[in-house]
């Protein structure tokens, strides 16, 4: 497998995803707020389209559209103006149907939008990887140098508001972050399962760790399991990566929930 | 002795003609300790939290150390235990990552703890208590060592003003002696000011040094022991 150049291409910006995307993920799942990255992908729907219709790369339109939708939702959600899943929703609908319109302004619709909506890892170029790899960097290091007031809002927003900490800004950090995994994973997995990877392993390893941070390192672990372990069973089993990957992680999520189970007896 | 709060002519009415607070004078020293009683609905959080400048006064102003509340430079020398804390979250987060959440505002956003603040929150775990259970998940805790971690919290930042709102909830009677004894303790070694809200007053007058009842006005403020005998009578109280 590995003698393949796609392949070595394709694992390494699997490895940074699989790695980006729960460490991103952790804080919304432990928010409450899971859909979120759903919500951005459809916005980032809306930005490919852009993209096509005016002949710039799809990607860096995708970001851009990606990042506004992950700070609308933010400014939507703690403006108290709309609730939570309400502000989603908005987002969401918005986003598909932007898409919709401006692939068929731009007279695309028979344009191959299956690699974006489902991903495609196996095209991914020497210079993506360099982009994934520079962004992902970025990102990880912005989530390692916040990790503690990150944590900290989670366990008490409030406390933390009393206190002075910036929590506006803070969670504008990590609507940006979510919105930069989603460009990032849309190559991967594809903007219909791009949540999954900051969702699915967080979930696993809540079930199995016993600390905060443990959980965190976990779900990152399992993250990049999944990736490697989907994409390994996609080449020799020619099945689709991003779905393939997207399995991967679910049963992860069901042999923690196994394991679980037997620790609780 | 100077003024840590100050509230003058505070109103409040989170609807127009709906006043929750109205006209409320509250002077608290530095370093009392001052229960906050009073029926449910009664207005207690509402004021706690213009204290904490979380809610501007429709009418009046709210003081903390003579600055406006809401924008009080000191924020970080605030502690605040909510109604009803629970963590936020599903991960099983220990006692000791609960507390050090404590150390954020003072001890800086970026990069791990430094040593300093490690000790401090060592030392703030063992004040409560639970330095035996350190590692342990919060949520595995009983209701009353659960809030004795939240209290190790807002310990932790070394506040000069700590708002504990209703922490006795959901705790058994015997925790909740344990707990006011613990207070009582704490208030004496740190001499930080106090403001401890109950809708219980008669689980707080005893440790006390002040009480103030609130119903939807301040409508005594005294020692416990010369709070007059109607008030001890429930159905007085939430008439």
């Amino acid at each position: 497998m590995l003698e393949s150049e796609f392949m070595r291409l394709a694992l390494g910006a699997g490895a940074v995803v699989g790695v980006l995307s729960p460490a991103v993920g952790f804080f919304l799942v432990q928010r409450r707020q899971s859909l979120v990255g759903d919500g951005i992908g459809h916005v980032a729907f809306a930005g490919v389209a852009a993209g096509i219709l005016l002949d710039i790369s799809p990607i860096l339109t995708a970001l851009v559209a990606a990042l506004l939708g992950g700070i609308a939702i933010e400014f939507l959600r703690s403006k108290g103006k709309t609730a939570g899943d309400q502000a989603l929703a908005l987002v969401f609908y918005t986003g598909i149907a932007a898409g919709v319109v401006l692939i068929s302004a731009a007279g695309a619709l028979d344009v191959d939008l299956f690699q974006y909506l489902f991903g495609s890892i196996l095209t991914v170029t020497r210079t993506d990887l360099a982009v994934i790899a520079g962004l992902g960097a970025v990102g990880l290091t912005t989530v390692g140098l916040l990790y503690r007031p990150l944590a900290g809002i989670v366990i008490d927003e409030e406390g933390a508001r009393v206190a002075g900490v910036p929590i506006g800004a803070l969670n504008v950090i990590v609507a940006a972050l979510a919105a930069v995994t989603v460009a990032l994973s849309m190559r991967v997995v594809g903007i219909l399962l791009v949540a999954a990877l900051m969702v699915l392993p967080v979930s696993a390893a809540s079930r199995i760790a016993w600390s905060m941070r443990s959980t965190f390192l976990l779900s990152i672990s399992v993250g990049l399991a999944s990736v490697l372990v989907g994409l390994t069973i996609s080449y020799y089993a020619d099945l689709p990566p991003g779905g393939t990957i997207v399995l991967a992680a679910a049963g992860a999520f069901g042999l923690a929930l196994g394991a679980s189970a037997l620790r609780g007896r | 002795m100077s003024l840590a709060v100050e509230l003058s002519g505070v109103s409040f009415a989170y609807r127009a003609g709906y006043d929750v607070l109205e006209n409320v004078d509250l002077e608290v020293g530095e370093g009392e300790f001052v229960a906050i009683a009073g029926p449910n609905g009664g207005g207690k959080t509402t004021l706690v939290r213009i204290v904490l400048g979380l809610e501007r006064p429709s009418q009046g102003t709210a003081s903390l150390y003579g600055e406006p509340a809401h924008r009080f430079s000191r924020r970080r020398t605030l502690g605040y235990l909510a109604q009803r804390s629970e963590l936020g979250g599903d991960a099983p987060a220990t006692v000791c990552e609960v507390v050090s959440a404590g150390r954020l505002a003072a001890g800086g956003l970026l990069g791990p703890l430094r040593r300093r603040d490690r000790e401090l929150v060592a030392e703030a775990i063992a004040r409560v208590g639970l330095t035996e259970l350190a590692d342990t998940p919060v949520r595995t805790l009983s209701g009353g060592m659960q809030q004795r971690a939240f209290i190790a919290k807002a310990l932790a930042g070394e506040p000069s003003i700590l708002v504990l709102d209703e922490p006795t909830t959901g705790v058994d009677a015997e925790s909740q002696e344990s707990l006011a004894a613990l207070l009582s303790r704490l208030h004496s070694e740190l001499g930080a000011t106090i403001l401890y809200v109950s809708h219980e007053f008669g689980a707080v007058e005893h440790f006390v040094e002040r009480l103030v009842l609130v119903r939807r006005t301040i409508v005594f403020d005294g020692v416990p022991q010369s709070l007059p005998g109607v008030w001890h009578d429930p159905s007085h109280v939430h008439a």
